[in-house]
Protein backbone atom coordinates (compact mmCIF):
# COMPACT_ATOMS: atom_id res chain seq x y z
CA UNK A 1 0.00 0.00 0.00
CA UNK A 2 1.34 3.32 -1.14
CA UNK A 3 -1.01 5.18 1.03
CA UNK A 4 -2.31 4.84 4.44
CA UNK A 5 -6.03 3.17 4.30
CA UNK A 6 -8.43 3.47 7.12
CA UNK A 7 -11.88 3.71 7.61
CA UNK A 8 -15.00 6.07 8.68
CA UNK A 9 -13.84 4.50 12.44
CA UNK A 10 -10.68 6.90 12.55
CA UNK A 11 -12.55 9.96 12.22
CA UNK A 12 -15.40 9.22 14.14
CA UNK A 13 -14.10 12.03 16.88
CA UNK A 14 -13.72 15.05 14.12
CA UNK A 15 -17.01 14.27 12.75
CA UNK A 16 -18.82 14.39 15.81
CA UNK A 17 -16.74 17.70 17.11
CA UNK A 18 -18.36 18.85 14.12
CA UNK A 19 -21.68 17.52 13.56
CA UNK A 20 -22.02 17.00 17.41
CA UNK A 21 -24.20 13.72 16.48
CA UNK A 22 -22.14 10.35 16.39
CA UNK A 23 -21.81 10.13 12.82
CA UNK A 24 -20.19 6.71 11.80
CA UNK A 25 -23.51 5.15 11.52
CA UNK A 26 -25.08 8.17 9.12
CA UNK A 27 -25.61 6.98 5.69
CA UNK A 28 -23.04 8.77 2.64
CA UNK A 29 -24.18 8.38 -0.70
CA UNK A 30 -21.50 8.80 -3.14
CA UNK A 31 -21.89 11.03 -5.91
CA UNK A 32 -19.64 8.92 -8.74
CA UNK A 33 -21.52 5.40 -8.62
CA UNK A 34 -24.62 6.38 -6.40
CA UNK A 35 -23.81 3.42 -3.60
CA UNK A 36 -25.00 3.52 -0.06
CA UNK A 37 -22.51 2.80 2.96
CA UNK A 38 -22.62 4.03 6.94
CA UNK A 39 -19.56 6.39 7.03
CA UNK A 40 -17.81 3.62 9.42
CA UNK A 41 -17.50 1.63 6.33
CA UNK A 42 -15.92 3.81 4.13
CA UNK A 43 -12.32 4.05 3.76
CA UNK A 44 -10.23 6.89 4.65
CA UNK A 45 -6.87 8.22 3.79
CA UNK A 46 -4.59 9.40 6.00
CA UNK A 47 -2.05 12.28 5.33
CA UNK A 48 -1.78 15.90 6.19
CA UNK A 49 -5.55 15.56 6.60
CA UNK A 50 -7.89 12.99 5.90
CA UNK A 51 -9.81 12.07 2.64
CA UNK A 52 -12.97 9.45 2.72
CA UNK A 53 -12.96 8.01 -0.15
CA UNK A 54 -16.09 5.92 -1.83
CA UNK A 55 -15.24 1.78 -1.37
CA UNK A 56 -16.74 0.89 -4.35
CA UNK A 57 -15.60 3.47 -7.06
CA UNK A 58 -12.77 5.06 -4.67
CA UNK A 59 -14.50 8.97 -5.41
CA UNK A 60 -13.10 11.30 -3.26
CA UNK A 61 -16.14 11.76 -1.10
CA UNK A 62 -14.79 14.27 1.87
CA UNK A 63 -11.63 16.27 2.52
CA UNK A 64 -10.77 17.05 6.28
CA UNK A 65 -8.33 19.02 7.33
CA UNK A 66 -7.77 20.34 10.98
CA UNK A 67 -5.43 22.54 12.53
CA UNK A 68 -5.83 23.71 16.29
CA UNK A 69 -9.01 25.78 16.10
CA UNK A 70 -10.08 25.09 12.96
CA UNK A 71 -11.51 21.88 10.79
CA UNK A 72 -11.85 22.48 6.80
CA UNK A 73 -14.51 19.91 5.59
CA UNK A 74 -14.89 20.01 1.84
CA UNK A 75 -17.16 17.76 -0.16
CA UNK A 76 -16.22 16.79 -3.48
CA UNK A 77 -18.35 13.46 -3.82
CA UNK A 78 -20.57 13.41 -1.64
CA UNK A 79 -24.11 13.34 -2.87
CA UNK A 80 -26.28 13.02 0.60
CA UNK A 81 -25.89 12.30 4.50
CA UNK A 82 -28.23 10.73 5.81
CA UNK A 83 -27.80 11.27 10.01
CA UNK A 84 -30.25 9.69 12.19
CA UNK A 85 -30.31 12.50 14.88
CA UNK A 86 -32.73 11.02 17.26
CA UNK A 87 -29.78 9.86 19.81
CA UNK B 1 -32.97 22.90 24.72
CA UNK B 2 -29.93 24.60 24.40
CA UNK B 3 -29.10 22.16 27.52
CA UNK B 4 -28.96 18.94 25.25
CA UNK B 5 -26.94 20.77 22.98
CA UNK B 6 -24.21 21.27 25.36
CA UNK B 7 -24.78 18.24 26.76
CA UNK B 8 -24.26 16.34 23.28
CA UNK B 9 -20.90 18.17 23.09
CA UNK B 10 -17.99 15.94 22.64
CA UNK B 11 -15.32 17.45 25.18
CA UNK B 12 -11.79 16.88 26.14
CA UNK B 13 -11.55 15.37 29.90
CA UNK B 14 -9.15 15.05 32.12
CA UNK B 15 -8.53 11.18 33.36
CA UNK B 16 -6.42 9.74 35.82
CA UNK B 17 -4.11 6.91 35.46
CA UNK B 18 -5.07 3.97 37.99
CA UNK B 19 -2.99 1.50 36.95
CA UNK B 20 -1.47 -0.36 34.22
CA UNK B 21 -0.91 -3.68 33.46
CA UNK B 22 1.41 -5.50 31.10
CA UNK B 23 -0.26 -7.82 28.77
CA UNK B 24 2.71 -8.70 26.28
CA UNK B 25 6.39 -7.63 25.96
CA UNK B 26 4.35 -4.76 23.98
CA UNK B 27 1.28 -4.40 25.01
CA UNK B 28 0.12 -2.45 28.49
CA UNK B 29 -3.57 -2.29 29.69
CA UNK B 30 -4.24 1.28 31.12
CA UNK B 31 -7.00 1.68 34.03
CA UNK B 32 -8.66 5.35 33.59
CA UNK B 33 -10.64 6.80 36.19
CA UNK B 34 -12.50 9.29 34.22
CA UNK B 35 -15.13 11.50 36.20
CA UNK B 36 -17.68 12.80 34.15
CA UNK B 37 -17.38 9.52 32.08
CA UNK B 38 -20.81 9.21 29.87
CA UNK B 39 -20.55 5.21 29.76
CA UNK B 40 -19.84 3.54 26.37
CA UNK B 41 -21.11 0.58 23.99
CA UNK B 42 -18.71 -2.22 23.77
CA UNK B 43 -16.63 -1.56 20.44
CA UNK B 44 -16.31 2.72 20.70
CA UNK B 45 -13.11 4.48 21.02
CA UNK B 46 -11.44 7.53 22.58
CA UNK B 47 -9.47 10.20 21.12
CA UNK B 48 -6.20 10.75 23.55
CA UNK B 49 -4.69 14.03 23.33
CA UNK B 50 -1.27 14.73 24.97
CA UNK B 51 0.12 18.49 25.47
CA UNK B 52 3.86 18.93 25.92
CA UNK B 53 5.43 21.75 27.69
CA UNK B 54 5.95 24.17 24.66
CA UNK B 55 1.84 23.44 23.86
CA UNK B 56 2.56 20.70 21.17
CA UNK B 57 -0.24 18.37 20.62
CA UNK B 58 -0.49 15.25 19.59
CA UNK B 59 -3.75 12.86 19.20
CA UNK B 60 -4.71 9.31 18.84
CA UNK B 61 -7.57 6.91 18.84
CA UNK B 62 -8.17 4.01 20.86
CA UNK B 63 -10.70 1.67 21.35
CA UNK B 64 -12.17 0.93 24.56
CA UNK B 65 -11.45 -1.99 26.06
CA UNK B 66 -13.30 -2.44 29.24
CA UNK B 67 -17.19 -3.30 29.15
CA UNK B 68 -20.04 -0.55 29.19
CA UNK B 69 -20.73 -1.57 32.71
CA UNK B 70 -17.42 -0.45 34.43
CA UNK B 71 -17.34 3.04 35.93
CA UNK B 72 -13.78 3.26 35.13
CA UNK B 73 -12.40 2.66 31.28
CA UNK B 74 -9.57 0.59 30.32
CA UNK B 75 -7.58 1.31 26.84
CA UNK B 76 -4.62 -1.63 25.97
CA UNK B 77 -1.97 0.02 24.03
CA UNK B 78 0.36 -1.53 21.80
CA UNK B 79 3.77 0.53 21.92
CA UNK B 80 5.00 1.27 18.34
CA UNK B 81 8.90 2.03 17.99
CA UNK B 82 8.83 5.04 16.05
CA UNK B 83 4.95 6.25 17.47
CA UNK B 84 4.47 9.51 19.02
CA UNK B 85 1.77 8.71 21.46
CA UNK B 86 2.01 4.68 22.36
CA UNK B 87 5.33 4.59 23.52
CA UNK B 88 4.67 7.83 26.33
CA UNK B 89 1.46 5.55 27.05
CA UNK B 90 2.71 2.28 27.89
CA UNK B 91 6.45 3.92 29.20
CA UNK B 92 6.11 6.52 30.50
CA UNK B 93 2.77 6.97 32.08
CA UNK B 94 2.17 6.20 36.19
CA UNK B 95 -0.42 5.68 38.44
CA UNK B 96 -1.65 9.23 39.44
CA UNK B 97 -0.37 10.90 35.80
CA UNK B 98 -3.61 12.50 34.46
CA UNK B 99 -4.05 13.00 30.45
CA UNK B 100 -6.61 14.10 28.33
CA UNK B 101 -9.37 12.08 26.63
CA UNK B 102 -12.73 12.67 24.80
CA UNK B 103 -15.68 10.38 24.09
CA UNK B 104 -16.87 7.72 23.81
CA UNK B 105 -16.66 7.95 19.70
CA UNK B 106 -17.97 5.95 16.82
CA UNK B 107 -20.82 4.22 16.60
CA UNK B 108 -20.71 1.71 13.54
CA UNK B 109 -18.57 -0.89 15.13
CA UNK B 110 -20.51 -1.63 17.89
CA UNK B 111 -22.52 -4.95 19.50
CA UNK B 112 -25.29 -4.97 22.19
CA UNK B 113 -26.88 -7.87 23.65
CA UNK B 114 -30.10 -7.17 22.19
CA UNK B 115 -29.09 -7.71 18.79
CA UNK B 116 -30.40 -10.89 16.80
CA UNK B 117 -28.02 -13.46 15.90
CA UNK B 118 -24.36 -15.06 16.25
CA UNK B 119 -21.63 -12.96 16.55
CA UNK B 120 -18.18 -13.93 14.74
CA UNK B 121 -15.08 -11.69 15.90
CA UNK B 122 -12.46 -11.71 14.28
CA UNK B 123 -8.95 -10.17 15.29
CA UNK B 124 -5.92 -9.72 14.44
CA UNK B 125 -3.28 -8.47 17.21
CA UNK B 126 -4.24 -5.25 19.09
CA UNK B 127 -7.39 -5.50 16.56
CA UNK B 128 -8.57 -7.75 19.34
CA UNK B 129 -9.12 -5.23 21.82
CA UNK B 130 -12.58 -3.49 20.57
CA UNK B 131 -13.76 -7.28 20.56
CA UNK B 132 -12.81 -7.92 24.15
CA UNK B 133 -15.00 -5.38 25.30
CA UNK B 134 -18.14 -7.09 23.16
CA UNK B 135 -16.69 -10.74 24.73
CA UNK B 136 -16.44 -9.47 28.71
CA UNK B 137 -19.86 -6.83 28.05
CA UNK B 138 -21.35 -10.70 26.81
CA UNK B 139 -20.01 -12.21 29.99
CA UNK B 140 -21.27 -8.93 32.28
CA UNK B 141 -24.76 -9.33 30.94
CA UNK B 142 -24.85 -12.83 31.11
CA UNK B 143 -26.14 -12.94 27.27
CA UNK B 144 -26.23 -16.12 26.15
CA UNK B 145 -25.69 -15.10 22.40
CA UNK B 146 -23.05 -17.53 20.35
CA UNK B 147 -19.77 -15.74 20.22
CA UNK B 148 -16.87 -16.69 18.85
CA UNK B 149 -13.45 -15.33 18.18
CA UNK B 150 -10.83 -15.79 15.68
CA UNK B 151 -7.72 -14.49 17.16
CA UNK B 152 -4.41 -14.27 15.09
CA UNK B 153 -1.04 -13.55 17.08
CA UNK B 154 2.38 -13.73 16.09
CA UNK B 155 3.62 -16.07 18.93
CA UNK B 156 1.98 -17.41 22.01
CA UNK B 157 3.85 -14.59 23.80
CA UNK B 158 2.02 -12.25 21.92
CA UNK B 159 -1.15 -13.16 23.52
CA UNK B 160 -3.24 -10.13 24.28
CA UNK B 161 -5.79 -10.89 27.29
CA UNK B 162 -4.42 -14.64 27.10
CA UNK B 163 -5.51 -15.80 30.24
CA UNK B 164 -8.81 -14.02 30.53
CA UNK B 165 -9.63 -15.92 26.79
CA UNK B 166 -9.48 -18.75 28.61
CA UNK B 167 -11.34 -17.79 31.87
CA UNK B 168 -14.19 -16.40 29.08
CA UNK B 169 -14.46 -19.26 26.86
CA UNK B 170 -15.41 -21.44 29.73
CA UNK B 171 -18.45 -19.66 29.93
CA UNK B 172 -19.42 -20.24 26.29
CA UNK B 173 -17.76 -18.37 23.70
CA UNK B 174 -15.80 -20.10 21.37
CA UNK B 175 -11.74 -18.93 21.67
CA UNK B 176 -10.01 -20.13 18.74
CA UNK B 177 -5.95 -19.30 18.45
CA UNK B 178 -4.23 -19.13 15.41
CA UNK B 179 -0.26 -18.20 15.62
CA UNK B 180 1.35 -16.87 12.50
CA UNK B 181 4.81 -16.81 13.28
CA UNK B 182 5.83 -19.03 15.60
CA UNK B 183 4.10 -21.78 18.19
CA UNK B 184 5.06 -23.41 21.03
CA UNK B 185 6.32 -26.89 21.45
CA UNK B 186 2.99 -29.33 20.99
CA UNK B 187 0.72 -26.64 19.66
CA UNK B 188 -2.35 -28.63 17.87
CA UNK B 189 -3.72 -24.84 16.71
CA UNK B 190 -4.04 -22.62 13.90
CA UNK B 191 -0.29 -21.66 12.50
CA UNK B 192 -1.66 -20.32 9.43
CA UNK B 193 -2.77 -16.40 8.68
CA UNK B 194 -6.49 -16.59 8.71
CA UNK B 195 -7.93 -17.67 4.89
CA UNK B 196 -11.93 -18.53 3.85
CA UNK B 197 -11.26 -22.67 5.01
CA UNK B 198 -10.38 -21.13 8.77
CA UNK B 199 -13.16 -19.28 8.63
CA UNK B 200 -15.53 -21.41 7.39
CA UNK B 201 -14.56 -23.99 10.17
CA UNK B 202 -14.58 -21.35 13.09
CA UNK B 203 -17.55 -18.91 12.36
CA UNK B 204 -21.21 -19.70 12.07
CA UNK B 205 -21.94 -20.42 7.88
CA UNK B 206 -23.67 -17.50 6.20
CA UNK B 207 -26.87 -18.59 6.33
CA UNK B 208 -26.62 -18.56 10.15
CA UNK B 209 -26.35 -14.70 9.04
CA UNK B 210 -23.73 -13.84 11.78
CA UNK B 211 -22.88 -10.51 12.92
CA UNK B 212 -19.09 -10.90 12.15
CA UNK B 213 -16.96 -7.92 13.19
CA UNK B 214 -13.52 -7.60 11.81
CA UNK B 215 -10.64 -5.51 13.77
CA UNK B 216 -6.29 -5.24 13.19
CA UNK B 217 -4.21 -3.91 10.61
CA UNK B 218 -5.66 -2.61 6.93
CA UNK B 219 -4.48 -5.88 5.10
CA UNK B 220 -5.51 -8.07 7.66
CA UNK B 221 -9.13 -6.78 7.56
CA UNK B 222 -8.79 -6.57 3.55
CA UNK B 223 -7.90 -10.19 3.68
CA UNK B 224 -10.72 -11.53 6.52
CA UNK B 225 -13.50 -9.38 4.69
CA UNK B 226 -12.88 -10.23 1.14
CA UNK B 227 -12.50 -14.11 2.41
CA UNK B 228 -16.06 -13.66 4.21
CA UNK B 229 -17.55 -12.15 1.30
CA UNK B 230 -16.36 -14.62 -0.45
CA UNK B 231 -17.83 -17.48 1.60
CA UNK B 232 -21.13 -15.46 1.32
CA UNK B 233 -21.81 -13.24 3.80
CA UNK B 234 -23.17 -10.01 3.32
CA UNK B 235 -21.29 -7.38 3.14
CA UNK B 236 -23.23 -5.21 5.33
CA UNK B 237 -23.63 -7.75 8.23
CA UNK B 238 -19.45 -7.85 8.03
CA UNK B 239 -18.13 -4.49 9.91
CA UNK B 240 -14.65 -3.76 9.65
CA UNK B 241 -12.32 -1.32 11.88
CA UNK B 242 -8.85 -0.85 10.36
CA UNK B 243 -5.68 1.00 12.01
CA UNK B 244 -2.71 1.16 10.29
CA UNK B 245 0.89 1.96 11.38
CA UNK B 246 -0.70 5.78 12.16
CA UNK B 247 2.14 7.07 13.77
CA UNK B 248 0.66 5.51 17.26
Amino acid sequence: MDRLMLDGNAVAGVLEEVFTVEMTTAIGTCGGCGATEPVGAIHVFKGAGFVLRCPHCDTALVTIVKDDARVWIGFPGMRRLLVDTSR
Amino acid sequence: MAGAAVLGRLTWLVADVVALVPETPRVKTIEFDVPGWPGHRAGQHVDVRLTAEDGYQAQRSYSIASAPDETRIELTVERLEDGEVSPYLTDELRPGDRIELRGPVGGYFVWEPSQDGPVLLVGGGSGVVPLMAMLRHRAATGSDTDMRLLFSSRGWEDVIYREELERLSGGGPQVVHTLTRSQPPGWTGYGRRIDAEMLAEVGPSAAERPNVYVCGPTPFVEAVAQALVGLGHEPGRVKTERFGPTGG
